[in-house]
């Protein structure tokens, strides 16, 4: 089992919204492909996943809040 | 870095050729590339922004020529039309540059830049982004980054029709006033020589300068 979590965006940056999600439970993944879109103040930018398995859940939905090091999703 | 200016541009199209150069880009097939451009009248709806930001129904906006669409971009909402420039810089983030807010700062950097060569000074408005000069808000920000690769850009205003900002909350911010470099100057200014100005300031102003200022 491998946890997404929210990578770190820059010095001072602790926290991004979640904006929409990529893929779905139940969704095959491979590593590196894009999972979710998050959005801070003027940014927008995607989240890869760092490996592959089946999306079995999603933690942060769509307007979440979450910060750095959180967890997004879990893949097994 | 290569400067490509597109001329008059839709957004869609340009939208496009972005996500095809950043293909490229993130591949290692294409070097960083600078896309100049000016784009037909459109409303765009930034991650930030919704419809509750723009004060007229579709049907009016349309009468006037103006599209709207949304955009997967950071920031609220924003207008581009002719007589503004808007760049759009698909370059790759390495190492300490992979921090996007000091890419946003970078952007800022480069419209204080491209102000300063026409004897303006710009103010840092805290806790807002953009570019200020006079309490005014002249240039707007938003990227995109995919696979640490930038899209989406910085949109100055040089002789743009400022009336359809007032359709729109711009980037969400209640109040703000917009300015163009015409308005500031009191006359229209030469389109290619501004994009010249500001393309000289993408070259001049350095990316890891933006990157490592923190130091």
């Amino acid at each position: 089992m491998a946890e997404l979590k929210l990578p770190e965006l820059a010095e001072g940056v602790n926290e991004a919204v979640v904006s929409f999600w990529h893929r779905k439970e139940g969704d095959d993944i491979k590593d590196g492909d894009e999972i979710v879109e998050m959005a801070t103040d003027k940014a927008a930018f995607n989240v890869p996943s760092r490996s592959s398995g089946v999306l079995k859940r999603i933690v942060a939905k769509e307007g979440d809040t979450v910060k750095v090091g959180g967890v997004l999703a879990i893949i097994e | 870095m290569q400067i490509v200016d597109l001329g008059i541009t839709d957004y869609k199209d340009t939208y496009r050729l972005q996500m095809e150069l950043l293909e490229k880009v993130s591949q290692g097939l294409s070097e960083n590339t600078l896309l100049i451009t000016e784009h037909r009248p459109v409303i765009t709806i930034g991650r930030k922004g919704s419809w509750a930001d723009i004060f007229k129904s579709r049907e009016s906006l349309s009468s006037r020529g103006i599209e709207v669409l949304e955009s997967d971009r950071g920031g609220g909402v924003t207008y581009h039309g002719p007589g503004q420039i808007v760049a759009y810089p698909v370059f790759k983030l390495e190492n300490e540059a992979r921090d996007i807010y000091s890419f946003l700062e970078f952007l800022e950097k480069i419209g204080s830049h491209f102000l300063m060569q026409y004897g303006l000074s710009t103010e840092p408005r805290p806790g807002l982004r953009g570019v200020w000069v006079k309490g005014k808000k002249i240039a707007s920000i938003g990227i995109g980054v995919k696979r640490w690769v930038t899209y989406h850009g910085l949109a100055i205003n040089i002789n743009t029709d400022l009336a359809p900002f007032s359709f729109i909350r711009p980037c969400g911010i209640e109040g703000v006033e917009m300015a163009s470099l015409k308005t500031i100057l009191g006359g229209r200014l030469y389109i290619n020589d501004a994009k010249d100005k500001l393309k000289s300031s993408f070259e001049k102003v350095s990316l890891l300068a933006a990157a490592v200022r923190k130091d």
